[in-house]
């Protein structure tokens, strides 16, 4: 792949995570506070108590804000792996296309259906109805959730297929190895339920505004105890889930691993670190130490026990993974390199069998096949110039790591702490709390993006881990039209969030509707 | 208010639902632009897939991405090899 220009690769996977970002701008918030309002709408209609009513109806329009602007900016990401990623749209053949196939099918009918029913169907159908169409809805999104991140889980850990060189493409051999691989569901969980805390994090955020206000104080308080159980639930199964994710990553992405933790000498019982700074330029292959400083978390060797379930246990660095030669439960570990030669033997095996298909040679093709299957684990390292296109960008993902990992921390402080001061009655009359809560929702997001930034930064260079890396993924296009399309999304994407912030601004100024006055006003239309 | 009895009634809902639309308004019309600038306009345009634009059977995609993915130097070091995984 040395005729790809560096450039159309940098672009089009600035493209890809720009369009993502801006994507999980908005799935997070439909997921945590489509949570929120059925928990809401569920004691109304248990209670019939009316403030109850209201308090739905408001964050449920907040939802919806939130879901109209989002709605199918994730497709924007399917027509770039059609345009800009075309080698590897062919590649994973069934795979990738199966779960989106099912995502579309099942899970949006679900949520197109039912939302009408959730946003006209208030008095037309009945309350349990009613309160049905919500939870289906909501569970309709997190459905999508679960398909989309089977596919992504796929990419970080390729499992139940098999390559057919005549097609040049994977086919799926086990389609519950990829819908319950043990990395898909990890993420899943993990990603779904933290999307809890920032929905949380939101109506806390915007219910502190309102009593800053003085204003709806009971709708407020309301909404804030409801944020809280949500929340803290969230954000303790997130740290829960998130270990279980990193025990994966240990096992099946061990680079990503090192590169979170920024260890580039392994050794056994390995402390995990609280904070750190970086040495800059800090090269794989030079002798500096990696860290200015570093602030291990007070529990010896736990990095150890995250990765192996064992506190003595050998965690691999940098170096480790790029020189091989240690002891892994299949044997002696290959270097960076010998892995490199023996995806080379891939690749020429795959060239070779396609010319023996040509010249209808049999056993050229059978003896290609075997070294092609023989090898086919290595398949991408063959398309590594050296060992260091292996690594990651190690700055970025150690420092989104820590960030996401100490605002973990800072959350599953938040909401314990506001839910003891509403339950003394406090909450309305601390302002500096109240203070925190609305600059929390920034903090949410970035918690959740940093989640991203390591996940897929973390899996650099690979587009489908060891098997495809990103130069290979990539279609042989015009830089140029690469960089057109990223701008016009910037300015698309501004727009669409400009409109977002503008109209649920306006919307949180208004409030929630007094039920009295809309149907006075019902009444005079008629 | 009339309660939904019948596929009609349901039909009805929608109907009646878009009707009497306030602030869901300009979030229907940012939809209705959003969609019309991604199908109509980018993937038009800007987004055609690149394999079915040049290609017109699988064989002939398939023979396209093999020659892709075998573009590649050959073995260096066949010493390395012989580390065992």
């Amino acid at each position: 792949m040395n005729q790809i220009d560096v450039s159309l690769i940098d672009w089009s996977r600035a493209q890809f995570a720009l369009t993502a970002i801006v994507h999980w701008l908005f799935v997070p918030l439909t997921l945590g506070l489509g949570l929120i309002v059925c928990i809401m709408e569920s004691i109304y209609v248990r209670t019939g108590v009316l403030k109850w009513l209201r308090t739905t109806k408001f964050w449920m329009k907040i939802f919806g804000i939130n879901f109209a602007i989002g709605v199918a900016t994730g497709i924007i990401l399917e027509f770039e792996f059609g345009t800009n990623w075309s080698n590897y749209s062919w590649f994973v053949g069934d795979i990738f296309g199966a779960p989106l196939a099912i995502e579309g099918i099942v899970a949006f009918f679900l949520e197109a259906t039912f939302i009408a029913v959730m946003f006209f169907g208030w008095d037309k159908v009945s309350k349990k109805f009613h309160l049905a169409s919500t939870w289906l809805t909501v569970g309709g999104a997190t459905l999508s959730a679960l398909w989309i991140l089977i596919a992504n889980g796929w990419m970080q850990y390729p499992a139940g297929m098999s390559f057919n060189p005549d097609t040049v493409r994977n086919e799926m051999t086990d389609f519950w190895a990829v819908a319950l691989s043990p990395v898909a569901i990890n993420k899943f969980l993990h990603t779904v339920i933290s999307s809890w805390t920032l929905g949380a994090a939101v109506v806390l955020g915007i219910s502190s505004w309102f009593l800053l206000k003085k204003r709806e104080k009971t709708f407020a308080l309301d909404s804030i105890k409801i944020a809280c159980i949500v929340g803290f639930t969230g954000v303790v199964l997130s740290w829960v889930t998130g270990d279980g994710s990193a025990h994966q990553v240990a096992q099946k992405q061990p680079m990503k691993l090192a590169a979170m933790e920024g260890l580039y000498e392994g050794s056994k019982g390995v402390d995990l670190l609280a904070m750190g700074v970086l040495t800059p330029g800090k090269q794989y292959d030079d002798s500096k130490d990696p860290f200015i400083f570093k602030i291990p978390v007070p529990v010896p060797d736990l990095l150890s026990y995250l990765a192996n379930r064992q506190f003595d246990s050998y965690v691999p660095g940098i170096n480790d993974l790029v020189n091989g030669g240690y002891d892994t439960p299949k044997g002696k570990a290959l270097s960076i390199e010998a892995k490199i030669e023996r995806g080379k033997l891939a690749i020429n095996a795959l060239a070779d069998y396609s010319r023996a298909k040509k010249a209808n040679d049999e056993p050229a093709k059978a003896e290609a096949k075997k070294v092609l299957d023989e090898n086919f684990a290595y398949f991408g390292y063959g398309y590594l110039k050296s060992p260091a296109d292996a690594i990651p960008n190690v700055p970025l993902v150690f420092y989104a790591f820590h960030i996401m990992v100490i605002l973990g921390g800072f959350f599953l402080l938040l909401f314990p702490v506001v839910w003891f001061y509403g339950k003394k009655n406090k909450f309305a009359k601390t302002k500096w709390l109240q203070w925190i809560c609305i600059l929390s929702v920034p903090l949410a997001y970035l918690t959740s993006q940093a989640g991203w930034i390591v996940a897929e930064v973390g899996r650099q260079p690979w587009a489908i881990q060891d098997i495809l890396p990103v130069n290979a993924a990539i279609s042989n296009l015009n830089v140029a039209s690469v960089q057109l399309t990223f701008f016009v999304f910037l300015f698309l994407f501004a727009i669409l969030i400009t409109a977002e912030l503008k109209i649920m601004f306006k919307q949180i100024k208004i409030g929630p509707e007094n039920e009295n006055e809309k149907n006075t006003e019902k009444l005079s239309n008629q | 208010m009339k309660k939904i009895n019948s596929f009609h009634d349901f039909i009805y809902m929608y109907i009646e639902g878009f009707k009497n639309l306030t602030w869901g308004k300009p979030l229907w019309i940012i939809i209705l632009v959003k969609l019309f600038i991604m199908f109509a306009i980018l993937k038009v345009f800007f987004f055609p897939n690149f394999l079915n634009s040049r290609f017109d059977t699988d064989e002939e995609k398939s023979e396209y991405i093999s020659k892709e993915l075998t573009k590649t130097p050959i073995i260096n070091d066949k010493n390395l090899l012989n580390e065992s995984d």
